[in-house]
């Protein structure tokens, strides 16, 4: 039985007078407010809060919490986005206080701990990359593409270039071309070809001395590895611009191939999806950078460095750990402090529990569970780009829209009913009624067949079913348009008067 | 009098122009086409230029949004804004059943004659059915 | 092996349902074999979870900490007290390991506390709407920067201070550097204040940046500063504390166009720098320019109220290179834990927070202004952190002294001005004056005990010019 109450806001269960939190004496001198401020300074009330106990605080959002889907609870299929589980140590030791209350201010003598960890991480992370130069400052994947763009600017600048182009794939992310626009660059987009991968025609047209970065995603949005990527490179190279690499779907090479090694001169990482960060309803994340050695004096700061002690005793006083600008020429920073270290943090954890060898059969089983669900949903669901994937696939529901009117959208829903999160739907944009899987490897086989088995009755079942889809859970579909032509961002209270 | 669209001109890009003559000047009319307005599904939002603006033939005068797109809107004609219908983005249910009336955006003293590129509708009702 | 599922058997059936040998066929099918790796990835081997915790746990000991020492270290990230309730609720799996609410059936609770989290917001700065929030304070100043440049066309100019965090503005250099825009840094007046700023305000202005209560602690002008932009037809954006707003006027009762701040003071944890939130609120009417996720009301099919993620055309996934930012996340673990903070401490509590603040910041004052050595820099009232001039001239020795004493007593702000090693470019340096002098902020958390204490340390600290 649900709680009823749980969907009201905090702002109807509010009650004049109730309070959480009190503090009691000051136990020093009091000083009258009032007189200390000038009067222009203060405020005559304190803002118009809601007025709750802790019983209501709790209750409320423990209610809520339990109307989300999540990896700790359902199958999340999500494409792009790699949902795998978030392993529960990760949690428990970025929260020993030698970690979580550390300030971002303290001097560096007394942070050698935390320094070398996110030293070897940096190490961690060139290594996976096979890009030398590390930044851990980004604090999203798209803010990793944004400081990397930054990077690539200066570089150019440097050279008395006037490169000002950047190409973007048609499957890419929409982060690509506003990142690029960001950074200052134009954008033109190189289409994909007919198997989902690079056209090379395209490419070599698009190409000219305005081009400075050609922002690739390998795997690609479709799941698929582009294996004209030696091509990519030297046309690109040839050019003389630079290969980034959107790092979104590492899960699927890790140990296998490295960017750097496939002619990628930046990129980034989604710890929070690759290193098992958990995706906290949307962010935190981390978006650390990597880059090539000629590139590494542009990164944003601070990095680590370290310098080895003289006579030193033991292992925990063998190297003293810096923080650094990595040069005059750096971009200077992109957020403030360091970055986001607790997420940083579970990487390290995450990195250490797999080892080198353990990183590849992450991969390997990744691209195992892909393809396995791939070669059952083939059967009824057409998936328009080959037998074959990496991490992920994208099928397409045009067929069944025009059979039986069962869009996408329709699958989407009804998937929820049967207990599962519904895949990535209607992206890439270069595939019709797209619906793109991502198992990822922390899935059983039996969870696997359980959704195939759930898909395939989907598209056995009747229209109107579907079209109402979906039944179970506490709401129906919402209405997006009238939330988007008459916007209601914020409670009001009865009066229509806002709070505010 | 309601406009009959058989009697318009087309852009490319679906906005109609309906001119008149004025005071030995000539006002372009302009709105978009009763079959964008399928195609964008549900339009939620609308940019508008302010009356004044100056507007070159292709310029980019507004937006259109339905909930998970955007559409810009480009001028047809070159000339002077000297009307803007303001009433229309917050009815913009209304813009589904009455493109050619209700819906009119713009109205623009012309500084040129219509550009050739402009269709009739005879030409503008195939390029419809190819794309559809 | 750790977190995988397959058994031998698993694999076999799995790979014979795809028709393959091996699962380096699959990857070698399609991976070029002159880009494989030859070698196995060159890192420390795998670990357990029991000699990893140890190993972690030895690791995390050897920090000094706001729990191993009293901190009162400010300069963006507050040592404030969080209530049990916030970790409690914020380490349910069903917020923090669930995704974006790209299904708004199976997302309501996250888009709920969304909705709830913007609603606060507008509540506490005074202003018509809230994103769902950005990455941290900085980067939130830059967004509402950008967001007010691409506003206002034809103006290109960003006026700001010296006394406006230095790391917010050494994030608004890097952005600003490739597009069109002329960052314009005001020196401060002789008490930290910036209202010289005002004459630099022109018709070339697309907007000025202030932080009040400002980074070296002190008020500035916010009504007066924001009335001269309004004339000049610039906007006003203003970094402002959550905390603060206990007491002082909210940015939107002062005329600000955009408010942001570091949301971190706002029950979470220090976490060396980050994760945190960025808090972006504006006025209404700028909301279609607004950066970020949005969480807006609406009726299911039924009729039932509910939450959806909207005004979506804004965004990178539909707008591509014309979207007001490139940020397709919100920081909506970290929004949580402010929207249960915030829900906890209620109008009464936030005033109570900010008097605490407000009365143990005076009595350390008080304190160190005893010592000859010391002097508060900066007339007028603090909120929780001021600055304090070494005229022993030796912060760092004296630093170092009372962190061998347990205490973090304060910033090195010689490093941040002009001339220093983190402030050698004057657009993001602290002004001269704030040589030799520490930053300290007091907050609701330290006792009475711990700031005799801390006076004391220092106090009898050696110094250069008496050794």
């Amino acid at each position: 039985m649900r709680n009823q109450q749980s969907t009201q806001l905090l702002f109807e269960l509010s009650r004049a007078g109730r309070r959480a939190h009190r503090l009691g004496d000051l136990g020093v001198p009091s000083v009258n407010v009032d007189e200390l401020f000038a009067d222009e300074a203060l405020a005559e009330t304190p803002p118009p809060l809601p007025e709750l106990a802790e019983g209501d605080v709790v209750r409320h959002f423990v209610g809520l919490s339990t109307l989300n889907m999540s990896v700790d609870t359902h199958f999340y299929p999500l494409g792009s986005c790699t949902m795998k589980y978030n392993p529960k140590r990760n949690e428990r030791i970025a929260s020993l206080p030698g970690f979580l209350n550390v300030h971002p201010l303290q001097h560096e003598s007394g942070l050698q701990g935390l320094l070398e960890l996110l030293y070897e991480l940096q190490g961690m992370f060139a290594e996976i990359s096979g890009l030398p130069g590390v930044s851990m400052q980004p604090a999203a994947g798209a803010h990793g593409e944004l400081a990397a763009l930054l990077v690539a600017a200066a570089y150019f600048r440097d050279q008395g270039s006037d490169r000002s182009v950047v190409l973007t794939a048609d499957s890419a992310h929409g982060t690509n071309p506003a990142s690029a626009q960001m950074a200052g660059f134009k954008t033109k987009t190189v289409k994909s070809n007919a198997n989902g991968l690079v056209d090379l025609e395209d490419l070599k047209a698009k190409l000219d001395d305005k081009t400075a970065v050609f922002m690739l995603t390998n795997p690609n949005t479709l799941g698929l590895f582009d294996s004209q990527i030696e091509e990519i490179n030297q046309l690109v190279h040839d050019a003389g611009a630079l290969i980034y690499l959107d790092g979104a779907n590492m899960n699927a090479i890790l140990g296998i191939t490295r960017p750097g090694d496939f002619g990628a001169d930046l990129m980034h990482y989604n710890p929070h999806k690759t290193f098992s960060g958990p995706h906290g309803g949307g962010g935190p994340g981390a978006g650390p950078i990597c880059v090539r050695d000629f590139l590494a004096k542009y990164l944003p700061g601070p990095v680590v460095t370290r310098v080895e002690n003289e006579g030193a005793s033991g292992d925990d006083d063998r190297y003293t750990y810096h923080l650094t600008s990595p040069s005059v020429d750096s971009i200077g920073r992109v957020r403030s402090f360091f970055g986001n270290t607790g997420v940083l943090v579970r990487a390290y954890i995450y990195l250490r529990t797999y080892g080198g060898d353990g990183l590849r059969h992450v991969s390997e089983d990744a691209v195992l569970g892909a393809n396995y669900l791939l070669s059952k949903v083939k059967h009824f669901l057409d998936v328009p780009h080959g037998d074959r994937c990496m991490h992920e696939f994208v099928a397409s529901a045009t067929r069944l829209k025009k059979e039986k009117k069962l869009s996408a959208m329709d699958i989407a829903k009804r998937i929820l009913d049967y207990g599962f999160h519904a895949p990535t739907v209607y992206f890439p944009l270069v595939v019709d009624e797209a619906v793109m899987v991502e198992p990822t490897e922390t899935e059983s086989k039996q969870t696997l067949d359980a959704f195939v088995e759930a898909l395939f009755r989907i598209t056995e079942e009747g229209e109107e079913l579907i079209h109402d889809a979906p039944h179970s859970t506490r709401i129906s579909r919402p209405d997006d348009v009238t939330a988007a032509r008459r916007p209601i961002l914020k409670w009001t209270d009865a009066a229509g008067e806002s709070a505010t | 009098m309601a406009r009959d669209p058989s009697t318009l001109r087309y852009a490319e890009t679906h906005e109609w122009v309906d001119v008149q003559e004025e005071g030995g000047d000539k006002f372009a009319t302009i709105g978009i086409s009763a079959f964008a307005v399928e195609q964008l599904n549900d339009l939620v939002y609308m940019d508008l230029p302010e009356v004044g603006r100056t507007l070159e033939v292709g310029e980019e005068f507004g937006e259109v949004e339905s909930v998970k797109a955007v559409s810009p809107l480009y001028s047809p004609v070159a000339g002077e804004v000297v009307a803007v219908h303001t009433d229309l983005p917050d009815n913009l249910d209304n813009l589904n059943d009455d493109a050619f009336d209700f819906g009119w955006i713009l109205k623009v003293k012309l500084s040129a004659d219509l550009p050739d590129s402009l269709m009739d509708y005879a030409a503008y009702q195939k390029q419809c059915s190819e794309a559809g | 092996m750790s977190y995988l599922f397959h058994t031998d058997e698993d694999r076999r059936e799995m790979l014979k349902s795809i028709g393959a040998e091996s699962i380096d066929e699959i990857i070698n099918d399609q991976v070029p074999e002159a880009v494989r790796m030859k070698r196995p990835l060159d890192l420390p081997p795998a670990c357990n979870e029991l000699a990893l915790t140890a190993e972690m746990t030895r690791l995390a000991a050897r920090n000094a900490s706001a729990d191993s020492h009293v901190c009162f270290l400010g300069g963006g990230a507050y040592d404030h007290f969080i209530p049990a309730a916030v970790d409690e609720i914020a380490s349910r799996g069903e917020y923090y390991t669930s995704y974006t609410p790209y299904q708004a059936e199976v997302s309501q609770g996250n888009l709920q506390v969304m909705f709830e989290y913007e609603t606060l917001v507008t509540q506490l700065t005074g202003l018509g709407v809230s994103n769902a929030s950005l990455y941290d304070g900085g980067s939130a100043a830059t967004e509402a920067v950008l967001m007010a440049l691409s506003m206002q066309r034809g103006r290109n100019k960003v006026i700001t201070t010296d006394v406006v965090h230095p790391q917010y503005r050494d994030i608004l250099v890097a952005y600003l550097k490739n597009i069109d825009a002329e960052l314009v840094v005001v020196p401060s007046d002789e008490n930290g204040h910036s209202k010289p700023m005002i004459d630099a305000i022109d018709d070339q202005t697309a907007c000025v940046l202030i932080q009040h209560p400002n980074f070296v602690g002190q008020l500035e002008s916010v009504s007066e500063i924001a009335a001269a932009a309004k004339e000049a037809g610039a906007l006003t954006i203003q970094v402002f504390d959550p905390v603060s707003l206990g007491r002082l006027k909210r940015p939107g009762d002062m005329g600000v166009d955009i408010a942001i701040a570091e949301g971190q003071s706002l029950g979470n944890p220090l976490a060396y720098g980050g994760p945190y939130l960025g808090i972006m609120a504006c006025r209404e009417e700028l909301v279609r320019r607004l950066p970020g996720r949005i969480a807006g009301q609406t009726t299911d099919r039924r009729g039932k109220r509910c939450w959806v993620l909207t005004l979506q055309t804004r965004e990178q996934h539909i707008r591509r290179e014309k979207a007001t930012s490139n940020i397709c996340s919100n920081q909506t673990l970290l929004a949580l834990r402010a929207t249960v903070h915030l829900s906890l401490l209620g109008p009464e509590g936030l005033k109570e927070t900010a008097d605490h603040c407000i009365a143990k910041t005076a009595y350390a004052k008080e304190v160190i202004a005893k010592s000859d050595r010391f002097e508060v820099v900066g007339e007028g009232p603090s909120l929780k952190e001021f600055v304090v001039r070494d005229l022993g001239a030796d912060v760092d020795g004296l630093l170092a002294h009372a962190r061998d004493n347990g205490l973090l007593a304060g910033i090195d702000m010689t490093p941040m001005c002009v001339g220093g090693s983190e402030g050698s470019e004057t657009e993001v340096a602290l002004p001269s004056r704030y040589e030799q002098c520490f930053l300290v902020a007091v907050t609701e958390k330290r006792s009475r005990v711990e700031i005799d204490r801390w006076a004391k340390v220092l106090c009898e600290a050696p110094s250069m010019a008496t050794v």
